[in-house]
């Protein structure tokens, strides 16, 4: 299948990000890790988000993360047919949807960069994957968003936020990828 | 009707990421070791796009205020965005195309998307004691843009006259970072 070039996907990105803004809110994605978190950790914990009438959003958290901004999240984890966790399940489905009409029939699992480096057994990369995981969500949620939220959303409407976002992302993202992946003997 | 838009507009997010090759960490990491821009070059030029519409539009008073959302800055916005670049270049996925990849049907992609769970929720349970430290107090006023979009609560930097000319600007020099950066550095040109 011939491949997007980069101005046609581009104007796909973009797209998708100003029909967001125009019709509901912008995109952002790693909130709703937080949200799933929330629900898996109601089934553990019932208490852990309570329906409260005083609070802005009608529940309220004992944990302060949840319960901040008048209980929006708690609400969100209350509630899990809402608007963001909605999306974030239909962009797995739109991988999906992607994928089918590809036909393609096998998908190559371990990336290239991975296996020319660290071979082609499975677990080292999805060690890598499980680890890089765990440092982008607690990044993304320290810094308040990823690159949907920051990095796309953000500068787009000018945020000084989400310029500092990208240049702190990228200024340690490029040396760290030369130092994992770069194959040995490469200039 | 917004759980339908949530389904289409995240339904068609997660395709448009899927075809401009971003849930695939090959892709990904070829642009962070700067071999292979092609990502690079989409995400300027999506960025300068939308926002050269967007500024037209909230001119042209077509575009709903309350919907802009700016995000405040503050220091934990820079270590936060560190730690993404660490993890995002170590496992090649970000949270959305990581999202978008496990749907995708990439394993290592669901491992990226449990670990994505386990640093949200260390974060969840962290929060209060970081919280103290000052790592959230505001910088530049807290909900800061360059140019005045009009969205309640935040402070634009610049202001005066001119504002949408100098979005259009904003948005035009993406457009040509975009087109001026090189598809493969260090090889010859492909059209």
């Amino acid at each position: 299948m011939k491949e997007w070039t980069w101005f046609q996907a581009g104007l796909a990105l973009a797209a998708s990000f100003l029909l967001a803004v125009v019709l509901v809110k912008p995109i952002g994605v790693s909130t709703q890790f937080v949200i799933f978190d929330g629900m898996v950790a109601r089934v553990v914990q019932p208490s852990l988000v309570e329906a409260d009438a005083s609070a802005k959003s009608g529940y309220t958290s004992s944990n302060p993360y949840l319960n901040k901004s008048g209980g929006k999240y708690a609400a969100n984890i209350a509630k899990p047919l809402n608007y963001g966790f909605v999306f974030v399940l239909a962009m797995l489905g739109g991988g999906f949807l992607s994928r089918i009409l590809r036909k393609e029939k096998s998908l190559k699992q371990i990336p290239d960069v991975h296996e020319l480096r660290y071979g082609s057994k499975a677990w080292p990369r999805y060690l890598a994957a499980f680890i890089g995981g765990q440092i982008v969500l607690w990044g993304a949620r320290l810094a308040g968003g990823c690159t949907s939220g920051h990095m796309m959303s953000g500068m787009m409407q000018t945020a000084v936020s989400g310029y500092l976002f990208a240049a702190a992302a990228f200024a340690v993202a490029v040396p760290t990828a030369f130092l994992v992946y770069k194959k040995k003997g490469d200039a | 009707m917004e759980i339908l838009l949530a389904i289409i507009l995240g339904g068609l997010f997660g395709f448009v990421l899927e075809r401009a090759q971003a849930s695939d960490p090959d892709k990904i990491i070829g642009m962070l070791t700067l071999r292979d821009l092609h990502l690079m070059k989409a995400i300027f030029s999506a960025i300068g796009i939308s926002s050269l519409l967007l500024f037209s539009g909230i001119a042209l008073g077509l575009i709903e205020i309350s919907h802009l959302s700016i995000k405040a800055m503050y220091p934990g916005v820079l270590l936060g965005g560190a730690l993404l670049g660490l993890g995002w270049a170590l496992a090649g996925f970000c949270p959305g195309t990581g999202i978008v990849a496990a749907g995708r049907g990439r394993k290592d992609a669901w491992f990226f998307l449990l670990g994505g769970l386990v640093g949200a929720w260390i974060f969840t349970l962290q929060f209060a004691f970081l919280e103290q430290t000052g790592i959230f107090e505001p910088w530049f006023g807290g909900k800061a843009t360059l140019v005045d979009t009009g969205a309640k609560g935040t402070t634009a930097l610049l202001e005066g006259k001119g504002m949408l000319v100098l979005a259009l600007v904003l948005g035009l020099i993406m457009l040509v970072i975009a087109k001026l950066l090189p598809l493969r550095p260090g090889q010859k040109q492909e059209p």
